[in-house]
């Protein structure tokens, strides 16, 4: 937790940004245990950890049980992480492997 | 005995189709689409790739109850259902009862990240939860191409799609996959590849600046199938496609007879007219009468209760029920009980094929025993004359097939009167040909019989005359050295019969001076007669009298011998 602020603070203009969104609420779909929904997961969490300790909800949609769930955020690719707070919606499609696009996807830290 | 076996197989699974419902579409494919597969639609933008896959959906939830789902990925509900509602299609109502099911899937490239690997799990799940909600047995996807837009990593695409139509037939599913055409290959980003049960290419192509839509199936895993390219239309409920083929001549056909309308021409056909459900050609100059015959078939048509398609490619309705009236036909009734019906239609107006998709749609609709089609050569202006033959033999096929009798005219030019310009006469079994005649300053019509396939026809020349009771055939002059027509007919006949009435006058004289003489003879016979019978009486009583001198004589003499010997006895 304490080396995730120390990074933050090193980046002064993402952090502004990120302090003035006060939760972030993330929904990662899923189909089922599948490995990559694993790996998804685990980075997703470990990113997290790192730029929004404290800040953030991750909600995981597992498809297989709510498959409805599917048409609410146009969900075809899975893994499929949104970003519903703070707007505007993003999506990021993989297993988050790519540390750095997922930060330029989320919207944490500006390249 | 392996060929035997192979025979069995063969019709042994039959391909199970799922009937599509289009006109005209099924009888293509012998049945429908296969079953529980996918099949690809192709084509450029606009040529009714959205409406082919959403007429086999509704016509599947309200003919066959296979409740269907509609992807798109173009158009959301709203926009689909006010699109169809103009072609009768209410989604609106069969959403409601879930026979239907609209899915809109948007994507919107700019919202999306990629960040290693990922699979379409979740539009499996999504249609996956769709299918299963109303028991869908057709789905469409409209037009899956755009998820090559909105994904990058084509790699991984690629997969999921080929998994995705696997999933799909496992499901079983039928499934309608539209698609754009591309740059030399049948689809943009080469679905064909994946979706290789049926393949079903739509065009739209213009020529001479018009429009004609065609529809192609190229390929159709496991069936026979229609291989040309078949015209369609998007009517004002749906598609309509048009199998209209040359693919046999195994038509039944008709002993029967039907008028002609002209009794004098029957009578030139065998005494009986045209075959029901043959094909008749009328060709002619300028001016022949053409249009006039075609009005009295149609008039002989309808008289007998029947329905008559007339279809005029040079003149307006009214002006052909004004005209045919001068000449004692009136077709105006006719129309008004619903026997005749007109359709006229410049031949520039549409492309052939779509000509010949509005002739073969109305013959259907309006079930006719004849058509006409006046003139026939007016057609080729739209397409060239290879073009205007197939259409034709198609037509003439359909028609035969349905035993409607087709009466063509045909527009000919003087210097080519024996001969059609699209080559028309072979696919004729009747064919009348209508000349002018010139002589004498006049312009006479003649009737000919070139060829009546069948019958006993007269190889006569008849003069055709336009009264004010209607065609009259009268027979030409043919004494002499020539064929007279008109007036020169009727100077001709003048002549002959004065000369007739001069011969039978010395006829009539010689016979009596003939009665004269033999009267003469017999009084002459009298008379003498009468002498001999004069002097034969004279005679008789002059040898009467010598006979009675004779007697005396003898008589004297014995008494003078009497006396004699006494006297010398004594």
């Amino acid at each position: 937790m304490k080396t995730t602020k120390k990074k933050s603070a090193s980046k002064t203009t993402a952090n502004k940004t990120v302090k003035k969104k006060e939760t972030w609420n993330l929904r990662l779909y899923v189909a089922g245990q599948t490995s990559k929904s694993l790996t998804a997961f685990a980075n997703l969490k470990k990113i997290c950890e790192e730029h929004l300790a404290g800040k953030y909800q991750i909600e995981v949609v597992d498809l297989l049980k709510n498959p409805l769930l599917a048409k609410g955020d146009q969900i075809l690719a899975l893994p499929t992480l949104v970003r519903k707070l703070p707007t505007p919606i993003k999506k990021i499609i993989g297993d988050l492997s790519n540390t750095e696009r997922v930060l330029v996807g989320l919207d944490i830290r500006s390249l | 005995m392996a060929s035997g076996q192979k025979k069995k197989n063969k019709v042994k699974p039959l391909l199970l189709k799922s009937a599509t419902g289009i006109q005209g579409l099924d009888e293509i494919t012998k049945g429908g689409l296969p079953k529980g597969r996918p099949t690809l639609v192709a084509g450029a933008a606009g040529c009714g790739k959205t409406l082919f896959a959403m007429e086999f959906l509704v016509r599947g939830a309200e003919q066959f109850n296979e409740p269907g789902i509609f992807v798109s990925f173009e158009e959301n509900s709203d926009e689909l259902i006010n699109n169809f509602s103009s072609l009768g299609f209410d989604l609106k109502t069969l959403t409601k009862q879930n026979k239907v099911i609209l899915d809109y899937i948007y994507i919107e490239r700019s919202e999306i990240e990629v960040t290693g690997e990922y699979d379409l799990e979740g539009l499996f799940v999504r249609l996956g939860s769709l299918i299963d909600s109303i028991g869908a047995k057709r789905i469409v996807l409209d037009t899956l191409e755009a998820l090559f837009g909105a994904l990058p990593n084509e790699g991984i695409l690629r997969a999921e799609l080929r998994r995705l139509f696997r999933w799909l037939k496992k499901k079983g599913v039928t499934a309608i996959i539209t698609a754009e055409k591309g740059q030399g290959s049948m689809t943009r980003h080469g679905l064909e590849e994946y979706v290789s049960d049926c393949v079903i290419v739509l065009d739209h192509q213009m020529s001479e600046g018009v429009a004609t839509r065609r529809m192609r199936i190229a390929k159709y895993r496991g069936s026979l199938h229609g291989t040309n390219e078949y015209p369609f239309l998007i009517e004002g409920d749906g598609i309509s496609v048009l199998p209209i083929t040359s693919l046999g001549l195994t038509h039944k056909v008709s002993n029967r007879r039907i008028s002609s309308g002209i009794p004098k021409l029957d009578s030139m056909l065998g005494g009986k007219g045209f075959f029901r459900g043959s094909s008749i050609l009328v060709s002619g100059t300028a001016g022949t009468g053409k249009s006039s015959m075609s009005a009295h078939f149609a008039y002989s048509v309808c008289k007998r209760g029947e329905r008559c398609l007339y279809l005029a490619f040079e003149e307006s309705e009214s002006q052909i029920v004004r005209n045919m009236l001068s000449i004692g036909i009136d077709l105006a009734p006719l129309v008004k009980k619903g026997l005749l019906k007109f359709h006229t239609s410049r031949p520039t107006f549409q492309g052939l094929e779509m000509h010949l998709a509005t002739i073969h749609s109305m013959i259907e609709e309006f079930k006719p025993q004849a058509v006409i089609i006046d003139p026939v050569t007016n057609l080729t202006s739209v397409g060239t004359s290879n073009e205007v033959k197939s259409m034709l033999t198609r037509i003439i096929d359909f028609m035969k097939m349905n035993m409607i009798t087709a009466f063509f005219t045909n527009l000919s030019h003087q210097n080519t009167v024996e001969k059609t310009d699209i080559g028309l006469s072979s696919l004729m079994d009747t064919w009348i040909l209508l000349r002018a005649i010139e002589i004498n300053g006049e312009r006479n019509r003649g009737l000919y019989v070139l060829k009546s396939r069948g019958m006993a026809h007269s190889n006569q020349i008849r003069e055709f005359r336009l009264t004010n009771k209607g065609i009259d055939l009268v027979e030409v002059y043919m004494g002499g050295e020539t064929v007279l027509t008109g007036t020169a007919r009727i100077a001709q006949e003048a002549k002959e019969s004065a000369e007739t009435i001069v011969r039978s006058q010395e006829l009539e004289w010689k016979q009596r001076e003939l009665e004269r003489k033999r009267r003469a003879t017999e009084a002459q016979i009298e008379l003498l007669r009468s002498q001999y019978e004069a002097e034969k009486d004279e005679l008789n009583i002059t040898m009467t009298h010598m006979k009675k001198k004779e007697d005396t004589i003898t008589r004297e003499r014995k008494t003078m011998a009497l006396i004699r010997d006494a006297h010398i006895k004594n």
